[in-house]
């Protein structure tokens, strides 16, 4: 029992990580139907954004998480401009590539300007872990899940209530009809790459303290990013939410309960039976399968 | 009766025996012989997945499991079991094949981003299970103790031995691939990748075709895998893994789909540019990616197509 329930807490926590990872990658496709291979890229630099702008140089927490945000966002918009928007008439698997491409660049930037040693971070609050069912729980699991919530709620109600958030469901629906009816569909597919490269910077952000982080960490995130939201179903905002949940639950279960050896594989052998049952995901709303 | 379009490819063929015949002959440096021998086998494996993704339209991001399931049958067998090393090879392929059609079963009924995941998601299992299964395949650390290939009194060691087996073999596969290309076969495939509800409408039994010919862009994967093993004699996970399956993507789209010879070219880039980057030592990753983004923007046929487009605006400037 005891047991059980500590698999669970970490679980969560890394579900909810997953689970943040899973939201950016989902909303950028979307919106523009481009799968970012070089969004585990952006869950590293928010991680190591963090180190530097707390760690090193002392800023308050509030400042240095938004700075971090704001570095991810910045480079996704970035890389929006030079690499994707001037690739022209692109085909899916070019894309792929460009993305691919960027990746690395960025691995090897990372790799200079922060070296190749990891670092880790300490909680962002000092308090005592909590006893539930004898399992501990960690305070910054706490953050983490809190944080992966209020950045899911958040996306929901700037898509369902605001304007402009109205305008990039339209685009994701029908970009055509969406330009035709004078919503800006290319404005809102660099808006939504800066909200994808931002979740992932969140991601990266709370996962530092429990964590190590080093320039490559970002390759295998980004993948199970992917897995997870395949899993809930891509294009669908909770249900990739729901996807890293319950990739991050199985993947501590299967490590804890049969063999930590296989942990890795769960994610995969999981995405393969998500697409030989049910290709569109467990939870997507049916207009999200395009193929 | 020899038509124009035989005579340029028989003129193709002269040409890269011609070729790589000169280099493996006159060549003494062994390190140029190493690489080249390197962009053989890399050449395998990008004819394999273009023949899937060029000219199929099937895109594979879990290639790399085919090279490694070729590259360990063949260590494990001739290594640990001492089998003759030309058997392990059949036994290498015939394991690959069988993968490739209880992989290709379900995966191939998926299409676009959904395959690329699906297969993305078989090569990580593959890897992982080669780095989990320790006691036969030597786990992460590797497996030590892979015999010399010998045929009768010839020793294939590095050298221009090697060299001459590899790009022999590369020579028979680049026959194999035109002689099925230019076949029925061939034109069902161009006619899946163009439209595949069409091709079924014509009576291409496609999944079939799909099916097979992921079969034997496996046996080409296992051959490379093979190769591989016997001329570093020593493999490790990490040297079949995602970003290799990636690396075979890019030199199937770098070199130019849906083209022999861009298959060719792309092996050699994307073999001879980690070797010349070495130069840059930190900066050789940044480079890598900006070579590969800047390529992709500015040339998204490929280097085969965009050079020769280059080529042919020069000359129409000229006249």
């Amino acid at each position: 029992m005891q047991e059980i329930v500590q698999y669970l807490f970490s679980g969560i926590t890394t579900g909810a990580v997953y689970a943040v990872i899973a939201v950016g990658l989902s909303m950028l496709y979307s919106s523009t139907e481009l799968i970012n291979f070089a969004h585990g890229e952006f869950v590293m630099i928010g991680a190591l954004a963090m180190v530097t702008l707390w760690v090193r140089i002392g800023l308050p927490l509030p400042l240095a998480v938004a700075g971090a945000v704001a570095a991810g966002c910045m480079l996704g918009l970035v890389f929006e401009r030079l690499a994707i928007r001037t690739a022209r008439n692109p085909q899916p698997i070019t894309l792929i590539i460009i993305t691919v491409g960027a990746s690395i660049f960025l691995k090897g930037a990372a790799m200079i300007v922060w070296g190749k040693d990891p670092f880790s971070m300490p909680s962002f609050s000092s308090h005592e872990s909590i006893e539930i069912f004898g399992a501990a729980l960690l305070p910054q699991s706490i953050w983490i899940v809190t944080a992966a919530l209020v950045l899911a709620g958040g996306i929901h109600l700037f898509l369902k209530q605001t304007l402009t958030g109205k305008a990039m469901v339209a685009c994701a629906v029908n970009k055509k009809a969406a330009w035709l009816s004078g919503i800006p569909s290319e404005k809102m597919g660099i808006l939504a790459f800066g909200i994808s490269a931002g979740c992932g910077a969140v991601a990266g952000i709370f996962i530092a303290p429990i964590t190590m982080s080093s320039y490559d960490m970002g390759t295998i995130l980004g993948i199970k990013g992917f897995c997870a939201a395949m899993i809930g179903g891509l294009g669908s905002l909770w249900g990739a939410f729901a996807g890293g949940l319950l990739l991050g639950i199985l993947e501590s279960l299967g490590a804890g309960l049969i063999s930590s050896a296989l942990k890795d594989a769960i994610a995969f052998v999981l995405l393969l039976l998500i697409l030989y049952i049910r290709p569109g995901g467990l939870f997507a709303a049916k207009e999200a399968k395009r193929f | 009766m020899m038509t124009d379009k035989n005579k340029t490819i028989w003129i193709e063929y002269l040409v890269f025996l011609c070729v790589v015949s000169a280099f493996g002959l006159i060549t003494e440096n062994t390190y140029y012989l190493q690489i080249m021998t390197f962009i053989g086998i890399n050449t395998l494996l990008a004819l394999g997945l273009n023949m899937l993704m060029g000219y199929t339209g099937q895109v594979s991001l879990g290639h790399a499991a085919f090279y490694g399931i070729g590259a360990y049958t063949t260590a494990i067998l001739s290594g640990t079991y001492a089998i003759n090393p030309w058997l392990a090879l059949v036994c290498a392929v015939a394991a690959a094949v069988l993968i490739a059609f209880i992989v290709g079963l379900p995966t191939l009924r998926l299409s676009g981003y959904y395959l690329a995941m699906g297969t993305l998601g078989f090569g990580m299992i593959v890897n992982i299970v080669i780095r989990e299964w320790g006691d036969v395949t030597g786990g992460a650390s590797g497996f030590v103790g892979i015999p010399v290939l010998e045929a009768g009194s010839l020793v294939f060691m590095s050298g221009a031995s090697y060299y001459f087996l590899v790009w022999g073999i590369v020579f028979a596969a680049i026959i194999i691939c035109r002689r099925l290309l230019a076949s029925r076969t061939g034109r069902a495939l161009r006619a899946i990748h163009d439209g595949e509800n069409a091709a079924v409408a014509i009576g291409i039994n496609t999944h079939a075709l799909k099916l097979e010919i992921f079969m034997f862009s496996a046996a080409l994967g296992a051959v490379a895998g093979f190769l591989y093993a016997h001329f570093v004699l020593f493999i490790s996970p990490e040297s079949f893994g995602f970003m290799f399956s990636i690396k075979i993507v890019t030199m199937v789209v770098i070199g130019g789909m849906a083209s022999v010879w861009g298959a060719l070219l792309g092996a050699a880039v994307l073999t001879l540019l980690p070797e010349v980057l070495h130069g840059f030592a930190e900066y050789e990753m940044i480079v890598f990616g900006t070579v590969l983004m800047v390529v992709m923007i500015f040339m998204p046929q490929g280097l085969t197509r965009g050079i020769m487009d280059i080529i042919r605006t020069a000359r129409r400037a000229r006249a």
